[in-house]
């Protein structure tokens, strides 16, 4: 137990929230550059996340999919993977779901059963290749990931428009049976897009610390990503934990696509371009430190400012761009390590001063 | 004059001391040797000096100049430089690319690689280092990398420098180069800090040494006016036996039995040539030889951690031969790894998990799939009590634990699991005497409890000293068999040259 309370103290808890503080002032700078007033701006934002029970709603239901990509992508980081398909992989899983939710009859309950799981399968298929073509012809996982993209992308878009679809841009909605929303969550949430997605979400971080940490599977993928020739050595088949691995990726990814496909928008359009939610997993699992808890954190955190931002344009006029700026610029903290290179500084001022 | 003065250094790692209140005083042309037992602070103290690590308490003054070494480069402008024991160097890159790299010569913008080859061939050919500035690092052997640092550090216009542990990794020719090339370099003016664990070479090349023991100076000593039992006993804090004492034993069952073994290396070229050898219950069996003579290849290839070309490996007259590493482990076989971080531990794992390594999913460490952590520490508590390895506790990363503290763990783990077969490459690399001491007392606890050692050791003291029979391996083969209680070792060095012996005992 006191082994991965010991990983969780020794997080780096302060880099993160001393970045968060930071992009947000570079926020705020761009504001004031800009002729804004970022106080007005970020009391609009934060009080905007929270005014309403439907705003409530509408940003946990911002949060959620952020939750899964974020836990697709630290688990990779874990397991010595970096998954830049998590984009790929989120629509992958759009995708399936919505095949099952518009092709298949089923009972009610049953039918987003089989629709969720349909999606996660099919994240975690999408992930196969490139663990595969990384464990057995040493191919880097990012290339493939970014090509992967792009083919998932127009694969979706092709199926929606020629199969899913009598030549439209969007699919019809999915019936009812098969959708994640639930009447009592949503009215209680003054009728926003809130949905169980939310509860797979939580669930999903669950299993990736009990997976991780509490599992001789985890201990192998572990090891397996800090050290291989160790992990070899120790009669581990590196080959197959990483091509785990980066199922267990996918599949998060994908489950993020299906809830976000069967709980939020309920039908799938074409897309000229990828949406985001699976490099802003990037974001959150870096900021996050690729802990579980950090991830739900960080999701969190970025929700706000994305539902947050995007009434803030109209409450205060300023722009939903600023938001991304202060994305950009925490991650650019978290990634710089800023809170040790500023503690090295000053030890050093420190050492010279009483000299 | 004195060019290094370290005055009350301490440094503390949580949960622990590693310098305390630490004594160094260098003088100019001198080779000062810095000796200690496994953990003693050692590494941390040069950190310190070559501003990797910042001091808690204490002073330096460089050439009588009070100094705050605030990184590397100021360090290097100070003219410190420093051999790291884990190499530094880009692969793909040549020896002189490698050695400009950050403070490249330049005519308007474009590197003057001419210049810079040009330079770096007469610092090589000025300390007799015999490095060819335009050979790749990845073909080069360990010895000459460390060669190309030692180069580096001079280019960089070091005249202090630090060496920590460079022998360790060398074979014990390559060391006689590197002694002579220390030589060399405080003939021409400079000074160089010396760590090691291998007394010998102190008396051999060293002027001054000073002993830190548990983060502490113990003493500053003339070599000339002490030997090598003082020295250990000063270090240990106890006397130190440097013989082992063995009794004689007879041999039981063929335990590992190689026929006819043929092996590749990395490259494709057979590095095992047709091998036969065999390691009885109840003896230890060394293999002696110059390093590179198909020791690294045949050890992987019994473990599994590299295919055969031909040839039978048997264990017990069970079929071993390419077999999983798991099921190879698991068949009865230990290992101890020639090289521990690459292969040996997982330096982000904590010690308790890597003592647990191989057998995390077996009982009573797992349930099903449930790691069972309470065990885990249990299990690692007790093996760090009882083989001394130092650490501030079972949770911290291997990675912060002293080198000699992570070879020592290594040892724990496999011989706790108490294999039929132990294989131990190079186990006392990086020890301190009195660890040495312990292991090869661990060893011969093995053999007497009737199981089988095979020990490689680059070391002939240590192979003539603990084996019961020694194979002299040359280019692949077994070149002869040598019984140790009756051989020289310049029988054993012809052997281990390629020269056919006389006295070939056959057991
Ligand atoms: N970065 C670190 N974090 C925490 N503890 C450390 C760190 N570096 C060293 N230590 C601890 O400080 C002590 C001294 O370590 P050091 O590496 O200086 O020993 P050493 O004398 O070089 O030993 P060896 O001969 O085994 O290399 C050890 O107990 C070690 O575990
Ligand atoms: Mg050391």
């Amino acid at each position: 137990m006191q082994v991965q309370q010991r990983q969780m103290r020794q997080s780096p808890l302060l880099t993160s929230i001393v970045s968060v503080i930071l992009g947000m002032l570079v926020g705020a700078v761009m504001m004031l550059v800009a002729g804004y007033n970022p106080i007005q701006a970020y009391i609009a934002l934060f009080t905007s996340a929270f005014l309403m029970p439907y705003d409530i709603g509408e940003t946990i239901r911002t949060i959620t999919p952020l939750i899964l990509t974020g836990l697709s992508v630290g688990l990779a980081f874990r397991t010595g993977l970096f998954n830049i398909g998590v984009e790929g992989q989120f629509i992958i899983g759009q995708l399936m779901s919505v095949i099952v939710a518009l092709k298949l009859d089923l009972p009610p309950v049953v039918h987003v059963i089989v629709a969720v799981i349909a999606g996660a399968v099919g994240g975690a298929l999408w992930a196969f290749l490139p663990g595969f073509l990384k464990a057995t012809r040493g191919v880097h996982e990012v290339i493939t990931t970014i090509m992967l993209n792009f083919i998932a992308l127009y694969l979706a878009n092709t199926l929606v428009r020629n199969w899913l679809s009598a030549g439209s841009d969007s699919t019809e909605k999915i019936p009812e049976s098969a959708s994640l929303r639930w009447d009592v969550l949503s009215s209680l949430f003054g009728n926003a897009r809130i949905h169980l997605g939310l509860f797979l979400a939580l669930a999903a971080a669950f299993v990736m610390y009990y997976l991780l940490w509490r599992t001789t599977w985890g201990f192998e993928l572990r090891s397996v990503g800090f050290n291989p020739q160790a992990s070899e050595y120790a009669g581990m088949s590196v080959k197959k934990n990483l091509v785990m691995s980066m199922m267990i990726s996918g599949c998060f990814a994908g489950l993020g696509g299906a809830t976000e496909l069967l709980g939020t928008a309920e039908y799938l359009s074409i897309h000229g371009s990828h949406t985001g939610i699976g490099f802003d997993g990037i974001a959150v699992a870096l900021l996050g430190a690729n802990s579980p808890v950090g991830i739900l954190l960080a999701a969190s955190l970025f929700g706000i400012l994305t539902y947050g931002g995007s009434v803030m344009q109209f409450e205060a006029s300023v722009p939903y761009e600023v938001i991304r700026i202060v994305f950009a610029a925490i991650i650019f903290f978290v990634a710089a390590n800023i809170v040790r290179w500023a503690g090295t500084k000053f030890r050093k001022k420190a050492v010279t001063k009483d000299a | 004059m004195n060019v290094v003065e370290m005055k009350g250094i301490t440094k503390r790692f949580p949960g622990i001391v590693a310098n305390d209140n630490i004594h160094l005083t260098v003088k100019e042309g001198e080779i000062h040797a810095l000796l200690g037992e496994n953990g003693a602070g050692k590494s941390t103290l040069m950190n310190i000096l070559f501003g990797l690590y910042q001091p808690d308490e204490g002073e330096i003054r460089i050439k009588g100049e009070k100094v705050h070494v605030t990184g590397p480069s100021m360090a290097g402008k100070l003219g410190i430089g420093m051999v790291h024991q884990h190499f530094m160097l880009v692969d793909p890159f040549t020896v002189t690319e490698n050695i400009i790299l950050g403070s490249e010569p330049t005519i308007q913008g474009r590197i003057d690689r001419e210049k810079a080859e040009r330079e770096v061939q007469e610092i090589s050919d000025r300390y007799g280092l015999r490095v060819d500035p335009r050979a790749r690092i990845r073909d080069i052997s360990v010895g000459m990398q460390q060669r190309v640092e030692i180069l580096k550090t001079l280019y960089r216009g070091a005249d202090i420098l630090i060496f920590d542990e460079p022998t360790a990794v060398l074979s014990p020719q390559e060391i006689d180069e590197l002694i002579e090339i220390m030589g060399n370099l405080v003939r021409e003016g400079k000074t160089i800090i010396f760590i090691t664990h291998k007394l010998k070479e102190i008396m051999r090349v060293c002027d001054s040494v000073t002993i830190i023991r548990r983060g502490k100076t113990i003493d500053t000593l003339q070599v000339k006016e002490t030997d090598e039992n003082r020295l250990a006993s000063m270090m240990v804090g106890r006397e130190v036996s440097f013989d082992v004492e063995k009794e004689q034993r007879e041999p039981g069952e063929t335990v590992l039995s190689i026929r006819d073994l043929r092996v590749a290396d990395s490259r494709g070229a057979d590095a095992v040539k047709g091998l036969d050898l065999e390691v009885r219950a109840g003896e230890i069996v060394g293999i002696a030889g110059v390093d590179g003579n198909g020791q690294t290849e045949l050890l992987e290839a019994i473990t599994g951690l590299r295919k055969t070309k031909s040839g039978r490996v048997r264990l017990n007259g069970k079929d071993i031969t390419n077999l999983k590493p798991r099921s190879v482990t698991r068949s009865g076989v230990g290992h101890i790894p020639e090289d521990r971080h690459r292969r040996g531990l997982v330096l982000d794992f904590s010690i308790g998990e890597n003592m647990v390594l191989q057998t995390y999913n077996l009982p009573p460490f797992a349930k099903g799939f449930r790691l069972q952590y309470s065990e885990i520490q249990e299990h690692a508590e007790k093996l760090v009590k009882e083989y001394d390895v130092r650490t501030p506790d079972i949770h911290t990363p291997a990675r912060a634990l002293s080198g000699g503290n992570q070879q020592k763990a290594v040892i724990a783990r496999e011989v706790e699991r108490d294999p039929d077969l132990l294989i131990a490459a190079q186990p006392t690399r990086g020890l301190d005497v009195g660890a040495i001491e312990f292991i090869h007392r661990r060893l011969i606890e093995q053999r007497d409890k009737g199981k089988a050692v095979l020990l490689m050791s680059l070391e002939l003291d240590e192979v003539l000293k603990l084996s019961d029979r020694i194979a002299v391996i040359y280019e692949g083969k077994i070149a002869g068999w040598v019984d140790p209680s009756t051989a020289a070792e310049e029988e054993v060095g012809l052997l281990m040259a390629g020269g056919k012996s006389g006295a070939e005992v056959k057991s």
